[in-house]
């Protein structure tokens, strides 16, 4: 940087203030251009439930329209018959889930075979599920379990990110994040491979 | 890490050493194009696609206007969510204010999360001599840290490599069998090896894709998963951006994660947009800001706009250059045609080189899903060069290279297939008043002229 500055920061680096970089932004940046607005975009399909089921398939999940809480039950353990460790912050899978409480440590989950969860928000476009810590509060649990299955309500899938954000643009929150499918990388050759470093697996479904 | 931005090397010397595999040249070429059609498939499919790429520009130009009070108030935001922020105005600051807050938390290992700006600073180089180790824990990434090379596109890092390369590489570092090329078998390999490296680091450092200058929060997406186990299992999260990574408010997100990862890999989204707006309990996050020249580029007229990239690499699939010269020929951490564009503000003197390393054929700007006029930047960076004395020889040496890399491999010689190739390589050229090579010429007509014949006859550039 070219701007003479005797007082602060340039060489006394950790944690110094931001005031030599931002007068230097500020300095250069042009001359001010109104932010516009987002287009209201009507969504370029008319079913979400359809495309929602589509693009997980596409991308590798496994989803199911079902009808009750039982159901669901039947099919976990239809799908995870060996699993060691299922785990869930929902009462309602009690039966087949430890029921866990916020506060234990995020290094004890690492042997979690399947985590159940209930995302409040899905998106059909791209079939991401949204969660945020007030509904899991162990952060890493979505991602350290061998397999994650989502259950969410067919009238909370919304049809695009906008719709989504509109949604969720004011909630408060420490960590939130879309997920998509299972983890994946095609770092090798370009072939896909599931199960990166997350869930090798993720199954929604969708209660009628 | 070797280091990439040896001044004795130029784009054009690289890319004949990356040509002299032909076969894996064509590879190389034929795959980065397979990921450019699944872009083209997936932006086809939105009706909107345009619509929402002017949206993404026109937040950007916003954001270039009011970048200093964006980021006075995602500081703000940030600090009363509780997250650290430190500014660095250089690589160097960036890369002591890291080395400061691990020495403070006693850590000497750290897992570290995709982040080109910490390969731009040489971060891990600096920290390695400082005796903290690294482990990228993305999957190329940590394939070419292995093989100490670095990466050579800024979304595939690895894409240079081939199967047997990667299990070759695992057999000498994680003994997994030898020959087994198996992609899953591999993939599966590095699980086992990187998630013990999760489980026992206690602190992990992760790039930024959006901060949120409304609510101080940050976004980082990743189909692996590993920004969010390193960043979750570890007391001490550090996440280090350029300070262009800001935009005004959350709901812009649906506008920018729409175009990323369509853009970049032809998928709806990445499969993990996380947002990060408080440490969690007994976390310390820390935020570091970085200029390293990106003020300076924000004060040059012509060249500002390369600060709305999104770091989605539509640019790099597409480039005829890039497909067939391989990323580390462009001698920089960010390679392709917005790397070529990025590194002359950094020092217009080693990368006089890069802005010749492009046909102007205009297809990079017309994918960039934040519409930046690539490839006149890069026609204006030769001007810019040309006036200060560095143009001479860098631009022989790359038409040179140019020449050779295009022109090369022998299917381009082949009667009629020319016209197919140059089609495909070259789809913006025909009107393109700006390329030095075309300049009010005609696309060869004749598919019985190969290109290399047809280039031989045309290379001699007459408009600058
Ligand atoms: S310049 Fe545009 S196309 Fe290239 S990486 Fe940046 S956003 Fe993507």
């Amino acid at each position: 940087m070219s701007i003479a500055n005797n007082t602060t920061g340039l060489q006394s680096p950790p944690s110094g203030d931001g005031s030599a970089i931002l007068q230097a932004i500020k300095a250069n940046q042009p001359a001010p251009v109104a932010l516009v607005e987002i287009p209201a975009f009507t969504p370029f399909f008319d079913d979400v439930v359809a495309k929602y089921m589509e693009v997980l398939t596409a991308i590798g999940g496994d989803v199911y329209l079902v009808n009750s809480n039982e159901e669901i039950i039947e099919k976990i353990k239809l799908q995870f018959p060996g699993a060691g460790r299922i785990v869930s912050f929902c009462a309602e899978f009690a039966g087949i889930a430890e029921e866990k409480t916020p506060g234990s440590s995020a290094h004890s989950y690492e042997n979690v075979d399947v985590f159940i969860m209930k995302p409040a928000l899905a998106v059909a476009e791209n079939s991401a599920v949204w969660i945020t810590d007030n509904d899991v509060p162990v952060r890493v649990l979505p991602f350290i379990a061998q397999s994650v299955v989502a259950i969410i309500r067919r009238q909370d899938i919304v049809a695009t990110m906008h719709h989504a954000y509109d949604k969720i643009a004011d909630v408060d929150y420490g960590f939130a994040t879309f997920i998509a499918g299972p983890s994946k990388t095609a770092d090798i050759e370009q072939s896909l491979v599931l199960g990166a470093h997350g869930p090798k697996t993720m199954t929604v479904f969708i209660q009628q | 890490m070797s280091d990439n931005a040896n001044n004795t090397t130029t784009h054009a010397a690289l890319s004949k050493k990356f040509n002299a595999d032909e076969p894996r040249v064509d590879w190389h070429d034929e795959t980065l194009w397979f990921v450019r059609s699944k872009r083209d498939k997936a932006a086809n499919a939105l009706p909107e696609w345009e619509e929402l790429r002017e949206t993404a520009s026109q937040i950007k130009n916003n954001v270039l206007s009011n970048m200093s009070g964006y980021l006075q108030q995602f500081e703000e935001k940030a600090r009363q969510n509780g997250m650290v922020i430190h500014w660095a105005p250089d690589a160097k600051a960036h890369n002591e204010i890291v080395l400061s807050i691990l020495k403070r938390h006693g850590v000497d290992r750290m897992v570290k999360s995709k982040s080109m700006l910490t390969e731009e600073c040489h971060l891990n180089q600096y920290l390695q001599q400082n005796g903290v180790e690294v482990i990228d824990t993305d999957l190329g990434e940590r394939i070419v840290q292995m093989r100490q090379e670095p990466p050579s596109h800024i979304v595939l890092p690895a894409i240079h490599l081939k199967k047997q390369d990667v299990s070759d590489t695992f057999h000498e570092h994680l003994h997994t069998e030898k020959g087994n090329n198996d992609p899953q078998f591999l993939t599966n390999a590095a699980r086992l090896h990187l998630r013990e490296k999760f489980l026992t680091r206690k602190a992990a450092l992760t790039g930024v894709n959006f901060a949120i200058a409304e609510t101080g929060e940050f976004v980082v997406c990743t189909n692996e998963g590993n920004a969010d186990m390193g960043a979750h299992l570890a007391d001490v999260h550090i996440a280090c951006m350029g300070f262009e990574k800001i935009i005004p408010q959350r709901k812009h997100l649906g506008v920018f994660l729409r175009l990323l990862a369509r853009s970049a890999t032809g998928q709806p989204v990445t499969t993990y947009s996380s947002h990060f707006k408080k440490p969690r309990q007994g976390q310390e996050v820390h935020i570091v800001i970085v200029d390293n020249g990106r003020s300076t580029q924000l004060g040059r007229k012509d060249f500002r706009n390369s600060l709305k990239c999104i770091r989605c690499a539509a640019c790099f699939n597409t480039c005829p250059v890039y497909r067939r010269s391989g990323g580390h020929s462009y001698h920089t951490a960010i390679a392709g045609p917005i790397g070529s564009i990025l590194a002359p503000n950094l020092d217009i003197k080693q990368y006089a080189d890069l802005p010749f390393a492009s046909t102007l054929c205009g297809s990079c700007s017309n994918v960039c899903p934040v519409k930046i006029d690539i490839h006149d930047q890069l026609y204006k960076w030769r001007q810019v060069i040309g006036k200060q004395g560095y143009a001479g020889k860098a631009k022989a040496i790359s038409m040179q290279g140019m020449a050779f890399t295009l022109a090369h491999p022998s299917m381009y010689k082949v009667a009629g297939k020319a016209g197919r190739w140059f089609l495909r390589n070259t789809p913006f050229l025909l009107n393109n008043k700006l390329n030095p090579w075309y300049h009010q010429r005609e696309m060869p007509a004749s598919p019985k002229e190969s290109f290399a014949d047809w280039y031989k006859k045309n290379r001699q550039p007459n408009n600058e």
